[in-house]
């Protein structure tokens, strides 16, 4: 479903990983690992297309990557059904109450998103991904300010709801989701300065 | 789009959305202006054209960093650019949003105010017509402008140097066709020209914008 070929990505135009390659199946999912800065994240925001590659390629279908960054992209000032049934409607899908159960959020669904708790929030930015209802999920620290419960409803729900369904998963994590998945450390594709070749200067404008 | 569209206005309408912002900032420059420039009706007939068009650009200008920043904080732009939606209708949407929110009340505002200049009789249409024609595009540069400085601490300043010169063409043909109004003659020269640069934005910058949120999303 998704597979990553030679690819170096940049950060602030100088590359920080390079030649790194995998392909994740269907109902696969695969944890990447790495010291803080190693490029997680970099490697997460390529793959989603939101950065340029410097090299190599990225082959997945149009559209079927869905994104999850530390930031959820919930708005304070909307309720929490308001939020997800906003992202329902942009990917064109419907918001049905599945959502709302697989992350214990049922009974906040008419509370203003502004008076949840960083975990409640947290949860309801992972709620936006059985919304959308892509392929292909791009995680990046999906569990951070979540409690031993919440970490074990996420990986329920990604074991059960999306990898079980035919999902794909990447994501970068430091924690354990008990889900015995495959890890890919990226230390060994730390870039060394004779990746920078025809990376851009922008860095020093 | 339509979703988008509507959550926008809903946040704008909500705690804290800006709501009403331009509107105030309007009101209240061109209620201060009697003030400073004294009661003299003949000089405030001459000058309201000018005061109340770069009245409604000021107040324009100065909700147009709202317009991605808070989006780009929270994360929904770089989830947006991952969505079936593409950049250019978010953009589109986005303008038109600051349109709605902060071009259409000023259109029905000026009239009003425009009694308190002693505007001219025969140029409250024009007046109107004017607005109606010069805001869209206002909203629309300034999207662009703010799409250049999405991610940039305190932008405000920058995001102002870039717009203001842009803004210029519309402010001339929309304070000239309100004084030609005013003074009886034939508008219709300006008011088309104005909306050739509303048109004319609206057709190319949508792109430029989408460009300007792809690299600053990097």
């Amino acid at each position: 479903m998704l597979t990553v070929r030679d690819l170096t990505c940049t950060r602030g135009g100088a590359a920080v990983l390079a030649g790194v390659g995998f392909t994740v199946n269907a109902g696969e999912a695969l944890v990447l690992r790495g010291p803080n800065g190693i490029g997680k994240t970099t490697l997460l925001r390529t793959i989603a297309g939101l950065q340029p590659a410097l090299k190599g390629e990225v082959l997945a279908a149009p559209e079927t990557t869905a994104y999850a960054s530390h930031a959820d992209g919930v708005k304070d000032a909307l309720t929490v059904r308001e939020n997800l049934s906003f992202w329902a409607e942009v990917h064109g899908s419907t918001l049905d109450d599945a959502a709302f159960d697989h992350f214990d959020i049922a009974d906040l669904k008419d509370r203003i998103a502004g008076t949840l708790s960083a975990g409640q929030k947290r949860r309801l930015g992972l709620a936006r991904l059985a919304v959308v209802k892509r392929p292909v999920l791009l995680l990046d620290e999906p569990t951070v300010s979540l409690d031993g419960f919440s970490v074990k409803l996420f990986a329920k729900f990604l074991r059960d709801h999306h990898l079980a369904k035919g999902g794909a998963a990447v994501i970068a994590t430091h924690i354990d989701l008990g889900l015995d998945l495959p890890e890919l450390d990226l230390t060994p594709f730390k870039a060394t300065e004779a990746d920078n070749d025809g990376a851009s200067d922008e860095a020093f404008l | 789009m339509k979703a988008l569209l509507l959550r926008d206005l809903r946040l704008a309408i909500r705690a804290g959305g800006g709501f009403g912002l331009g509107l105030a900032f309007f009101l209240i420059v061109v209620v201060l202006v009697p003030f400073g420039v004294g009661p003299n009706a003949d000089l405030l007939s001459i000058i309201a054209p000018g005061i109340l068009w770069v009245a409604a650009l000021l107040a324009a200008l100065l909700s147009l960093d709202r317009i991605f920043a808070l989006d780009f904080e929270d994360g929904s732009l770089g989830l947006l650019a991952t969505s079936p939606l593409p950049l250019e209708s978010v953009s589109v949407i986005k303008a038109l949003a600051h349109w709605i929110t902060t071009g259409l009340p000023l259109c029905f505002a000026a009239p009003v105010l425009g009694f308190l200049l002693h505007l001219s009789p025969d140029a409250y249409a024009y007046l109107i017509l004017s607005l109606l024609i010069g805001t869209p595009g206002l909203s629309m540069i300034g999207t662009f402008g703010a799409a250049l400085t999405v991610g940039l601490r305190r932008g405000g300043l920058l995001l102002s140097l870039l717009v203001l010169p842009l803004y210029v063409p519309t402010l001339i043909m929309g304070a000239d066709a309100v004084r030609r109004g005013a003074d009886g003659m034939a508008a219709t020269t300006p008011l088309m020209l104005l909306g050739v640069i509303t048109l004319g934005s609206i057709a190319v910058l949508p792109f430029a914008t989408a460009a300007a949120l792809r690299v600053n999303l990097r």
